[in-house]
């Protein structure tokens, strides 16, 4: 059952921005995996990074941290690796909002090796054009890919799929 | 099996990861392109995390007070059981590449199957790494084609990368006492058992690539146990610098 307590420390905890794509939360992003009471005002978060290397991880830990300390709690921070993270975790209204940011959502379904590999259909940001092409497999952060839209000339990143 | 198989077992993986991460950053604004100066450090990133996962669980195995820290930046180079490919120098372009393709198709193999190791923070480590690892061997695959077959000079280069990284093939696929422990324990995969799936993922490639497969060279060995090649002291000094000089400095 879900407390009124533990729903107002997830709302405080899955409301921090991804530092490094401020347009979308960890709970869009799904690396906020769960947050439970565990005593009194004792919570426990737990954050999976999207890739192993990923700078951010810290940086957003320490933000959920400080974002349940602020709204009254006592929190614990555990980082599971497992199940590991996917881009089928990205809520829909996280797809939408990395769209609007200009940042081509991942394409579901990240269990087939087609989209693994990149080999899909990614539509422009900015003008949804579907005549687009890959530039290079990495990009600005582990997590994107940098592609170019042929139809509006804009480069932009992908969220890929993992 | 006691806890030090399994800490000795995550060490040689983490130093895997780690010193191969560190060459890999030793291209960052010397690429040949801009994209290839995102793709390095973006798979050093991958590796180095990688390591720092397993660096922070062998820590916790070891209970000696040691960080991750410490096991990656305070240990003298015998003390280090990377295999020899991960330390030798960058070379060229391509003999980087080639060194990233010949160790990420092995590991691609390893983390799928490590995914179902009886540790089971081994196994969510490889759970992520595996699907890392599919992209590093993707990329590269398609640097070895497109040099190997590619202009005179590009395939004299790659032809003599081959033959400068066969003679630490051998090495991947080499079992001592602790792994033996490690695989009877199910914490590893049997390393030998994958030699197949990656000589033909390798075979195809070089194939392609107009490459002559020199795979059974005599095999150099010793990282496992501490003895490292010529290169490996003048890596540690560079990596170590900073944690030598100021002692328990954090950024």
């Amino acid at each position: 059952m879900v407390t009124s307590e533990q729903q107002s420390a997830w709302d405080a905890a899955a409301a921090v921005l991804d530092p490094e794509v401020p347009a979308v939360t960890v709970a869009d992003l799904g690396i906020l995996r769960s947050v439970e009471m565990t005593g009194g005002r004792s919570v426990l978060a737990k954050v999976t990074p999207t890739y192993s290397g990923c700078p951010a991880v810290s940086a957003i830990e320490i933000a959920i941290d400080v974002a349940l300390r602020e709204a009254g709690f006592d929190p614990t921070i555990e980082r599971v690796m497992s199940p590991p993270w996917t881009t089928d975790w990205v809520t829909t209204e996280g797809r939408e909002k990395l769209r609007a940011y200009g940042i081509a959502p991942p394409v579901q379904a990240s269990n087939s090796l087609r989209a693994l590999f990149g080999d899909t259909v990614v539509a422009c940001p900015r003008c949804a054009s579907t005549d687009t092409t890959r530039v290079s497999e990495f990009g600005s952060t582990a997590c994107k890919a940098l592609y170019k839209c042929d139809a509006c000339h804009e480069p932009f990143d992908y969220f890929k799929c993992i | 099996m006691g806890n030090d198989v399994l800490f000795e077992t995550l060490l040689r993986l983490a130093d895997n990861h780690l010193i191969l991460g560190h060459r890999l950053s030793e291209w960052c604004g010397h690429a040949p392109m801009l994209e290839e100066d995102l793709a390095m450090p973006n798979i050093a990133l991958d590796l180095i995390g990688q390591s720092r996962a397993l660096y922070a669980y062998a820590a916790e195995i070891e209970n000696q007070g040691r960080s991750e820290d410490d096991l990656a930046f305070l240990r003298l180079e015998k003390d280090y059981h990377n295999i020899l490919m991960v330390e030798r120098p960058n070379g060229d372009f391509g003999h980087t590449m080639l060194r990233q393709f010949l160790f990420s198709s092995f590991m691609v193999l390893f983390w799928e199957r490590a995914q179902n190791s009886t540790d089971k923070v081994l196994s969510g480590i490889a759970g992520k790494a595996f699907k890392e690892s599919q992209y590093h061997v993707r990329h590269t695959a398609e640097w070895i084609i497109r040099l190997g077959d590619g202009t005179e000079e590009s395939h004299k280069r790659m032809t003599a990368a081959t033959a400068a990284l066969a003679p630490y093939i051998g090495e991947l696929f080499e079992a001592d006492a602790v792994d033996q422990s490690a695989i009877s324990a199910g914490i590893i995969p049997r390393a030998s058992d994958l030699r197949g799936a990656w000589e033909t993922q390798v075979r195809s490639v070089y194939a392609e690539a107009t490459l002559e497969p020199i795979l059974d060279h005599q095999a150099q060995t010793g990282g496992r146990i501490g003895q490292h090649t010529e290169d490996m002291g003048f890596l540690l000094a560079q990596l170590q610098y900073v944690q030598r000089t100021y002692p328990n400095m954090t950024w």
